[in-house]
């Protein structure tokens, strides 16, 4: 038997880590993936609570929550192309402009 | 005992993965330690019983999701990361700010969260009820997402297609 707290406090430590990476980091690919790593420290909240109130619904939603990392992830890397091809760097402080 | 066990050695493979993401340097190297963080939260999945979300964990995030960032970074050629400087006031109220923080949350859910404990695959999730609910209770936020997925397919491709100026070029020579 693990508390259900522990769930929590590990998800919490990862999407801390991401909200540090994506405050820190310089590099917009890995800026990118430290979102990925606040969604994935979201999901694993989703599943621990589902299991608390014995509700699948929370499952589900993790599913839903994996769709639009995935949709985010395409569009995104698709962005950063555009922008690499234009700038020819990926450093965060050299793109100040959202104009291509 | 061995619940608590398997569970603490895979979050803190998640923990080293995570920090791994933010020590290292290398788009590459930060990458590769996500997919060590998803692969152990699989685990966490597994102990949990969700098994249709590990297994969607390990095919579409640490598979194909992951993929495609791998092969972004190769495609640009992302080198190191430049270091910059960051200001002192961040150091002296962010670190502080982060370290209260952290154990408040920490505090709170330990002590006054009032939840219990959870067995070993205490809300099984096979691929067969989570689909009935997919395609039942949840049917119209599942065929939103279809037309999401759809917007970005084509979104991605104009975004990430040669300008026209490139593809006249082509077309001449």
């Amino acid at each position: 038997m693990v508390p259900l707290s522990y769930y929590l406090l590990l998800g919490g430590i990862l999407f801390a880590c991401g909200v540090i990476g994506f405050l820190i980091k310089r590099n917009l690919i890995a800026i990118f993936l430290s979102i990925e790593l606040m969604l994935n420290g979201v999901n694993l909240s989703f599943v621990a609570f589902a299991a608390q109130w014995h509700a699948l619904s929370g499952q589900v939603f993790v599913f839903f929550v994996m769709v639009v990392a995935a949709a985010e992830a395409a569009v995104g890397l698709a962005i950063i192309i555009a922008v690499y091809r234009t700038r020819e760097t990926l450093n965060v402080d050299q793109v100040n402009l959202l104009k291509l | 005992m061995l619940h608590l066990i398997l569970f603490l050695t895979f979050a803190a493979i998640c923990v080293a993965g995570a920090v791994n993401l933010l020590v290292q340097r290398h788009p590459i190297n930060s990458a590769l330690s996500l997919v060590v963080v998803m692969g152990a939260l699989a685990v966490e999945f597994l102990l949990l019983g969700a098994e249709f979300v590990a297994a969607i964990q390990v095919i579409v995030y640490a598979g194909a999701v992951m993929v495609l960032f791998v092969f972004v970074i190769m495609l640009l050629n992302a080198g190191e990361e430049e270091h910059t400087t960051g200001s002192r006031a961040a150091l002296l109220l962010g670190v502080p700010g982060i370290l209260i923080g952290g154990l408040l949350m920490a505090w709170v859910l330990l002590e006054r969260s009032g939840t219990r404990a959870v067995a070993a695959g205490a809300l099984p999730g096979p691929p067969k009820t989570i689909g009935w609910l997919l395609f039942h209770d949840y049917l119209l936020p599942f065929e939103v997402t279809s037309v999401l997925v759809l917007i970005a397919i084509m979104g991605a491709v104009v975004l990430a297609a040669p300008p026209d100026s490139a593809r006249h070029n082509r077309r001449e020579n």
